[in-house]
């Protein structure tokens, strides 16, 4: 049958956090923009505002009232992302898929074999899910002034609360970066039969009709 | 793909299901019992706050203390939003006497209703701190407080022991609450001193809440009255502030 080991892609827990955090991180870029709207510029250091000097200004129309169901949205996806994600990586720790699929192997940098991931693919994910999604969590709770006061080392170790909220936009820029790339090498590698894999779990074993 | 691994799956995802079921049943019922649910708890956006807020209780335990800095980095502008001048009369009048008029009703569930004025807050232990005010818009700035912390003043008056929420009404018609736990908290201050002067009038004159541990929007300007409560339901919508009811989360601990 067509769930013979090396067809099958992507586990149902892979796919299920997938599609949930797919969700998830959407509803954060949308609301993280509706909160930025209400002072879209950035600083470095502990304090800042107007009529300060900005590190940057933002090209973005003021908008203060979109930042109250913003931050509602925003943390009700946090904690979403949050648990999915420590679900994910907990799971991708017990099942090896990290250590079998993820870590550095010794491939090709690039490679169009679709049934092992590529060495620029291996260092992305263990990126993005290893070092940008923690460092949003970090930074985000760094701007918390509740969780500082038990852990100041948090906002301390990136320079302040404005620093931390500049960190803040610039990871998540990174990670709207890679979902971007993530897209298009999607759309590129056959957009159907990709979605197909991470819906259904099965997809290379069609790879002639790539 | 047997069978029985479609029936392990099965039962795997059913198990699964229902401990999560039962985890978040049980979270529900403990944080009700330990009155960790927030008085906007309704909703979806709710559940955000509800887990927020419950989290929150439980790692400030211990009321550890906000942060404070060094004289040298108070900021130089400390920009004052929404009111900034109230529009009451009573409140004009009383300006150029340097607030004299002026009194802080202190209601509810309290041994003692008691009125004070600015010299009677002036003559507890003033209390004075260099502390961050995080705006829930994106700017800060730090100021250095000086008032009367608002356990002094609670305990003057004596609080009934079914105590849960602090109200606060302001001269420009805001309102809101704290809940005990920031309400006894040791950088929780009425403050009449900004930067070592009178507290300015754009930023609340002539008394200001501070919760330091809560962002911008729970440090209300130009205080009138605190009523202390067992419940939120009777003020506006049960919410527990005016701004809960705008979509800001009556908890700001962020």
């Amino acid at each position: 049958m067509a769930d013979s080991a090396p067809n099958r892609r992507h586990t149902l827990l892979v796919r299920i956090t997938h599609w949930i955090h797919t969700a998830g991180f959407l509803a954060l870029v949308v609301s993280g923009a509706a909160i930025l709207l209400a002072h879209p510029r950035l600083y470095w250091g502990e304090s800042g505002g107007y009529p300060s000097p900005a590190l940057v200004e933002l090209p973005l129309p003021l908008n203060l009232d979109q930042s109250g169901w913003g931050r509602s949205l925003h943390f009700l996806a946090a904690w979403v992302c949050v648990f999915n994600g420590t679900l994910y990586v907990l799971s991708g720790i017990a099942s090896r898929h990290f250590k079998n699929n993820l870590l550095p192997a010794k491939r090709p940098l690039l490679n169009h074999d679709l049934t092992a991931y590529n060495a620029l693919q291996r260092l992305t994910y263990l990126t993005v899910i290893f070092f940008l999604f923690p460092l949003m969590i970090f930074t985000g709770l760094a701007m918390s002034p509740a969780v500082t006061s038990v852990l100041p080392i948090l906002v301390d170790f990136f320079g302040g609360y404005q620093s931390s909220r500049t960190v803040h936009f610039f990871a998540a820029g990174l990670l709207i970066l890679f979902l971007v790339v993530h897209v298009v090498m999607v759309y590129r590698a056959g957009f159907r039969i990709r979605m197909r894999a991470m819906i259904t779990g099965r997809g290379a074993a069609n790879a002639e009709a790539l | 793909m047997s069978k029985i691994l479609t029936r392990r799956r099965f039962i795997t995802g059913v198990s699964a299901a229902a401990l999560s079921a039962a985890t978040a049943g049980t979270g529900a019922y403990l944080a009700r019992r330990y009155g960790l649910v927030p008085p906007d708890s309704g909703g979806l956006f709710g559940i955000e706050t509800s887990m927020t807020y419950a989290a929150h209780r439980l790692l400030l335990y211990g009321q550890p203390l906000a942060r404070e800095f060094g004289r040298e980095q108070i900021s130089k502008n400390f920009p004052a939003i929404n009111t900034i001048l109230p529009e009451d009369d009573a409140y004009r009048s009383d300006i150029p006497s340097g607030f004299r008029k002026w009194r802080l009703a202190v209601d509810g569930l309290v041994m003692r209703p008691s009125e004070f004025s600015l010299e009677d807050l002036q003559r507890f232990p003033s209390h004075t701190q260099i502390t961050q005010h995080v705006c829930e818009q994106g700017w800060s700035a730090i100021a250095e407080w000086t008032g009367v912390r608002l356990s002094s003043v609670l305990n003057a008056v004596g609080l009934q022991p079914q105590a849960k929420y602090i109200f606060f009404t302001c001269i420009d018609g805001w309102w809101d609450s704290i809940d005990m736990a920031d309400a006894w908290h040791s950088q929780t201050l009425l403050t009449y001193g900004m930067n070592g002067r009178d507290l300015p009038i754009p930023h609340g004159a002539p008394v200001r809440l501070r919760v330091e541990r809560q962002i911008g929007y729970k440090n209300l300007k130009y205080l009138s009255t605190i009523t202390v409560t067992d419940t939120a339901a009777d003020w506006g919508k049960g919410q527990g502030s005016e701004g809960a009811e705008n979509g800001y989360s009556w908890y700001a601990g962020i």
